[in-house]
């Protein structure tokens, strides 16, 4: 990665997203450390179920506290900008797929709404010809799944209509 | 010779007209998946994976060296002709094809490239017969706490040898690691981390993290950065015929890229990247046309570095086959696959179940032929692939995604688990933190523990005893001065440096 961006860094000399890694990782390394302490217990020459948890989490904060120092001691790169909202529609549709298939509404139309979704947070506007593209690819995935792979996809109105 | 016949016998399985219709399978929707920018050899195993759910053993095994093999050939493919390489392994391919595209020589780039494969990927599968044998008769006599100290070392070339930092490869390793603690503890039945909820009782699916974290994490960031044009697709002019003078310029390039990657590959020291780049220097020295490096674009520096990945992929199934260690995430991705018909690879599986690994080291040769001979002549449907409109290219991409997790589980809570390991990918990228360690720690974490409490239950709870094995003792010090080594001499930096 080369230096392309001389300067937007958060704050002059520090790296601040290294510090919250850090910090996340302190915070995995408490929950893993807890969930250890819960088991306790039922162990044969000290070698249990607790060990390897609490291997990790001391790994984690040692790696934590690197973390932090380095993002103290050096300036982070800045980020080039993010468009958020585009990030949350693809998330959003993905939402939306799991929704559909938590209900019962079936693959063809789950699928149907991911596809949108993510074509047009990258920009495409003619939501007819897509709907309709994923409309045909979704039912051929799921014939093809159905009949040939015997694998079973969620069924819902549109998928016992096809059989 | 006994790996001969074995070879052979491997080969009468393989060269049924089923299983040839299984490779040939393969091989089409891995060079279709995989030439698809962004998308890499790991990925592209992670999303077929479902596909080969419900098939026998052996016939999906052969399958996935197809898929295997043809992503690896259609990654080559994109980082010539769009020039932005899917993974740093094609990196150095990427450079001087590129150069060799704009020139109107993407023609020979991509046939050098293929037939470069083909010929490391002849060696390496040679070297995976006769060597993978010999390393199972070392591996018996390995007890639990050689098996760790191998694990820490595959740990640590991993995280330390992706990405730019070791320190962010740990962190990712390590996470991996705590995940990979999720679900019911083999040894006692006891639940860890699942916070009462059932569906983590089984643990996180490879899978499922690789798909997430690679996949959509990738189309998140592409979405993110408006990078929406992919990049401009180079035409494939000149004819695929290399001259007499390509050919002599190539194949040593080649048998010195084979050189380079299969040992690299073979021994777990992980990574694709050494080697290529260790290739790509050795072909700029040795070149007699130096001033077509600037410029033009040099043919063995296409030759060499092709060869040497696609040597050192292969090299990565000894360790895996021999010893059932995974050091790549692609590696750690084929052990899923394993898994999935409860199938372990190591010493015991050469005994147990040899009619399947040779037949599946067969199909290596298989689908390697293969490959050259489809995927040269249809190189004009690849470039097809390329022209696919972005939106479309990654909503296909999403629906892949989704399809794997949705066939194979179908629980809401798997999905939810897909689109935050999604999240996490999608961040990783954005702050630069290598996303393949964590996949080899979910998988080789699990491993290693056991190993790790077998040796003490043995030891009684002495932990000198990993130590005390001059194997275990051995390797570990290697691990240590690998995790070392770039703070000390900074000489993966000089790789780096060249980059830039």
């Amino acid at each position: 990665m080369g230096g392309t961006m001389p300067e937007g860094s958060s704050t002059g000399g520090r790296d601040r997203s290294a510090i919250v890694v850090g910090v996340l990782l302190f915070v995995v390394a408490g929950v893993l450390w807890l969930d250890a302490q819960r088991l306790g217990g039922a162990v044969a020459y000290g070698v249990g179920p607790t060990m390897m948890p609490k291997v990790v989490a001391i790994g984690l904060v040692v790696l934590g506290l690197l973390s932090i120092v380095s993002g103290l001691r050096t300036a982070g790169e800045s980020i080039e900008t993010v468009d958020w909202p585009v990030v949350f529609i693809i998330i959003g549709g993905f939402l939306a797929l799991t929704a559909i298939i938590g209900l019962g509404g079936g693959f063809i139309p789950a699928m149907v709404v991911l596809f949108v979704a993510t074509s047009s947070a990258f920009g495409r506007r003619s939501f007819l010809v897509d709907t309709a593209l994923a409309f045909v690819l979704s039912v051929l995935i799921y014939l093809l799944f159905n009949k040939l792979l015997a694998l079973s996809l969620p069924r819902g109105p549109l998928e016992n209509l096809i059989g | 010779m006994d790996a001969f016949s074995s070879l052979l016998q491997g080969f009468l399985i393989a060269l049924t007209p089923a299983k040839l219709m299984y490779a040939g399978i393969g091989v089409l929707l891995g060079t279709a998946i995989g030439v698809l920018p962004g998308i890499g050899p790991a990925v592209t195993v992670a999303l077929l994976l479902p596909v080969t759910f419900k098939m026998d053993p052996s016939g999906s095994l052969i399958m996935f060296a197809g898929i295997y093999y043809g992503a690896m050939y259609g990654g080559s493919t994109t980082s010539i002709l769009i020039n932005t390489p899917g993974e740093s392994a094609s990196m150095a391919t990427a450079l001087q094809g590129g150069l060799m595209a704009k020139n109107g020589r993407a023609g020979p780039a991509l046939a050098t490239a293929a037939i470069g494969s083909f010929v490391a990927g002849m060696i390496a599968t040679l070297g995976i017969a006769f060597f993978a044998p010999w390393m199972v008769k070392f591996a018996v006599q390995f007890g639990p706490e050689d098996y760790f100290a191998l694990m820490v070392l595959a740990f640590v070339t991993v995280s330390a040898t992706f990405g730019d930092s070791p320190l962010k490869g740990l962190i990712s390793l390590f996470l991996g690691l705590a995940l990979g603690l999720i679900g019911i503890d083999k040894l006692t039945g006891q639940s860890r981390l699942t916070f009462g909820l059932p569906e983590l009782l089984d643990g996180v699916e490879v899978t499922t993290l690789a798909v997430g974290l690679f996949a959509i994490g990738e189309a998140l960031f592409v979405a993110s950065r408006h990078s929406g044009a992919t990049g401009q697709i180079l035409k494939l002019s000149g004819s695929l015929m290399m001259s007499k003078l390509d050919w002599k310029r190539s194949w040593p390039a080649w048998l010195r890229g084979t050189a380079f990657g299969f040992p690299i590959g073979a021994l777990p020291a992980g990574g694709a990247e050494i080697p290529t780049f260790l290739s790509y220097s050795t072909e700029k020295r040795l070149s007699k046309y130096p001033e077509e490096w600037d410029r033009q674009g040099a043919i063995e520096g296409v030759a060499g570095p092709e060869a040497a990945n696609n040597a050192s992929v292969a090299g990565t199934l000894v360790p895996l086959l021999s010893l059932g260690l995974p050091t790549s995430a692609t590696a750690a991705i084929l052990l899923a696959g394993f898994q999935q018909f409860g199938l372990n690879p190591g010493p015991l599986l050469f005994a147990e179940k040899p009619d399947l690994v040779w037949a599946l080291i067969a199909s290596l040769f298989i689908a390697n032929v293969m490959l050259v001979v489809l995927n040269l002549p249809l190189v004009g449907i690849w470039v097809k692939l390329l022209k696919i409109p972005t939106p479309w290219l990654y909503a296909g991409i999403m629906m892949f995604a989704a399809m794997g997790s949705i066939a194979t589980k179908g629980s809401v809570a798997e999905l939810l688990m897909l689109v935050s390991f999604g999240i996490m990918g999608f961040l990783m990228r954005l702050y630069d933190y290598p996303v393949a360690p964590m996949v080899v720690g979910l998988i080789l974490g699990p491993m290693a523990e056991s190993q790790l409490r077998r040796a003490l239950q043995i030891s009684l709870g002495d932990p000198m005893v990993l130590v005390q094995s001059p194997i275990a003792a051995v390797i570990l010090a290697v691990a240590l001065l690998a995790l070392l080594a770039p703070y000390i001499s900074g000489g993966l930096n000089k790789f780096k440096a060249t980059e830039d």
